[in-house]
């Protein structure tokens, strides 16, 4: 028997959401537990800020670039690597429950495998594997999908449909009538993708994700080796979580964030020493990519939008930490807790005020790029607890996963097995990480690559619709943590520049082989 | 308004390519996700393989320029444009080009995305009946 995996993932949640990440406004307990355990990961990074590539990431242990699945709206190839598959041809029971999005969401035609399967309420489906075999879908034997509301082709939508159909109305409204993100405000302050959802929280996602988690491992037999990811769509907007639980955080309390400029001026100052698009999506002029609203123009935010929205987003972490806790205490009741490597993260962050800023883009700052990352090793292969410093990515998931199950690292795999230690990561020279961004969308295209080591991080914007290939961002993390001025082509940092783009270079032509980047069918 | 296209090269000849799709009521048989249809005069009714219904109107089916267009009627598009065109390259070669245009911008690309994928089922199919007559 080997050790059983627990893969928590949220959706667009912060590093500082959490309070064992020096976070003041939720309440984390389980998951500081676990940090307090296990080994936290201070700078762990996506491979891309948005949900499709990432999450194709943690799956094939691949970037974004060699797996396919550029941008959003971009289905993961149905061969596609997957460690799940490893696991299962290993004899573990493998299970997926809450989001996945490794295919596009808006699929009226049910062309895609995981909206068919939720359409027929049926937990898999036999499709070809990577290797030319057939076997459950992406190789999990289980799955039931949930994401952003009650609406879409979900088993939690069919669910709701089923037993609480006067409740789904209560959600937002994720997209508006012409299919955008909606930019319709709510709440106390109309702030955007904000609602006052009076759905009891039993009903809600979170829970339900928990529950249907505890329900499947509590199928498992004792002896069984399993892997089961647990994947709350929250705290990603809209940010409607059940109304009763609102008070846990009032809003009109909450300080703004220190990357919050409070003035104007001082914003468009900053936005101005960044790459031409960061002002240019500030101040309404373009929406280089559909995962922000594309009638809302950040230049209207105000102090209290910021300060509702950012206490709401706690009260869905508060809320993922007590589903989280009650799943924990299952793993308990069952007997198998000390049998149980448990990982928390997330897919990529969220602006959340940030230069004046919501949501995501190709804005490559600690707001989206700094991630929650958690490994809670089984207590019973008595590994040391630790913090590590060094720069790590979601891109080494699937190779940890595999080594926790004692499979080896298959070719396919690019990331390392995460280390234990700063000393082991210095020792296998984790000191670099690469997100790439790349989107085309209606004409406009924006192609971005950065790297972050413990000191810097440099960002590269390379020629598209919106940039003439020269311009980037250059920041010095001990000096400008909130990373706001902008050293690109400083003389005094030329010798670093050079430096961290001949690492860009040699990310771009690593060897390996890469997939054809998939065809952009949807929005999302 | 928004416009996606995307095309496909066929080893067949364009007649070959043509007769794949000229039929309003073959739909089902070569693009993923129509399950089934119905066809009164120059109405055509499509099931989706999520149970949703969408009604279209046949507005060309030109077997000379050899080029259907239709568009869908529902309300869930304010507009849309779908036109499949067939242009002889070779004796044994053809280019199939698939272009939608609609209102909202995000269902041009919901609709244009299922279009690559009926693209490959009309090579598959034309190339298949290539095949079968050599």
């Amino acid at each position: 028997m080997g050790r059983k995996i627990l893969f928590v993932t949220t959706d667009q949640q912060r590093y500082d959401t959490l309070a064992c990440n020096g976070g003041v406004l939720s309440r984390t307990p389980v998951v500081d537990a676990l940090a307090a355990q296990g080994i936290r990961y201070e700078r762990c990074q996506p491979t891309s800020v948005v949900c499709m590539p990432s999450r194709a990431s943690m799956l094939t242990g691949q970037f974004p670039s060699t797996h396919g699945a550029w941008m959003n709206g971009v289905a993961l190839a149905i061969d596609a690597p997957s460690f799940a598959e490893v696991l299962h041809d290993a004899g573990y029971k493998t299970a997926l429950i809450g989001k996945a999005h490794f295919e596009p969401f808006l699929d009226p035609f049910g062309r895609f495998s995981e909206n068919a399967l939720a359409n027929l309420g049926i937990p898999t489906v036999d499709e070809p594997w990577f290797d030319g075999r057939r076997g459950p879908h992406r190789g999990f034997d289980h799955l039931e999908f949930s994401t952003h509301g009650a609406q879409g082709f979900t088993h939690y939508a069919k669910w709701m449909q089923q037993n609480h159909p006067d409740q789904i109305g209560n959600f937002y409204q994720v997209l508006d009538a012409d299919l955008q993100v909606n930019a319709a405000g709510g709440g106390d302050t109309d702030a955007p993708q904000v609602k006052s959802n009076p759905i009891p929280k039993d009903w809600y996602h979170t829970d339900w994700v928990a529950d249907r988690t505890i329900n499947w491992l509590r199928q498992q037999p004792a002896d069984a080796d399993w892997f089961c990811w647990m994947s709350f769509p929250d705290p990603h907007h809209p940010w409607d979580p059940p109304a009763e639980e609102v008070s846990r955080v009032p809003w009109r309390d909450v300080d703004l964030p220190a990357n919050y400029p409070t003035s104007a001026s001082e914003r468009e100052a900053l936005l101005d020493q960044k790459a031409r698009h960061w002002r240019a999506w500030y101040d309404g002029r373009v929406v280089s990519n559909y995962e922000a609203p594309a009638k809302w123009v950040p230049a209207t935010l105000t102090e209290n939008q910021v300060r509702e929205v950012n206490a709401l987003n706690a009260v869905e972490v508060e809320l993922i930490d007590e589903a989280l806790g009650r799943v924990i205490d299952a793993l308990e009741q069952m007997g198998c807790a000390d049998d149980v490597d448990i990982f928390f993260t997330t897919d990529h962050g969220e602006l959340q005020g940030d230069f004046g800023l919501l949501f995501k883009g190709p804005y490559h700052v600690d707001g989206l790029l700094r991630l929650p990352l958690i490994w809670r090793p089984a207590p019973s292969s008595a590994v040391a607890p630790a913090v590590v410093k060094a720069p790590v990515s979601l891109v080494s998931l699937a190779a940890t996963f595999l080594d926790v199950a004692g499979e080896p690292r298959p070719s396919w795999v690019e990331g390392g097995v995460l280390p234990q230690s700063d000393s082991e990561a210095s020792e296998r020279k984790f000191d670099a990480t690469v997100t790439e961004w790349d989107s085309a969308l209606f004409g406009l295209d924006v192609h971005v690559r950065s790297v972050l080591t413990s000191k810097y991080l440099l960002t590269k914007y390379q020629k598209g619709a919106l940039h003439d290939g020269t311009e980037g961002e250059l920041y010095v993390l001990s000096d400008d943590p909130l990373q706001r001025i902008n050293r690109f082509n400083d003389p005094a940092l030329s010798d670093v520049q050079s430096e961290l783009a001949e690492r860009l270079h040699d990310h771009e032509v690593r060897p390996g082989d890469r997939a054809t980047p998939g065809v952009l069918v949807a929005p999302v | 308004m928004a416009t996606v296209r995307y095309e496909r090269r066929i080893s067949a000849d364009p007649d070959t390519v043509w007769s794949v799709f000229c039929e309003p009521d073959s739909i089902p048989e070569w693009f993923p996700g129509v399950v089934s249809c119905t066809v009164e005069g120059n109405i055509r009714t499509i099931t989706l393989g999520t149970g949703l219904s969408m009604p279209e109107e046949i507005l060309t089916v030109d077997p000379l320029l050899r080029r259907f267009q239709y568009k869908v009627t529902s309300p869930l598009y304010h507009f849309h444009l779908g036109t499949i065109d067939v242009i002889a390259l070779g004796p044994l070669d053809s280019l199939c080009v698939y272009s939608t245009t609609a209102v909202p911008d995000a269902l041009a690309l919901i609709t244009g995305g299922a279009t690559d994928g009926a693209l490959d089922e009309i090579k598959r199919m034309a190339e298949d009946k290539m095949r079968e007559q050599s």
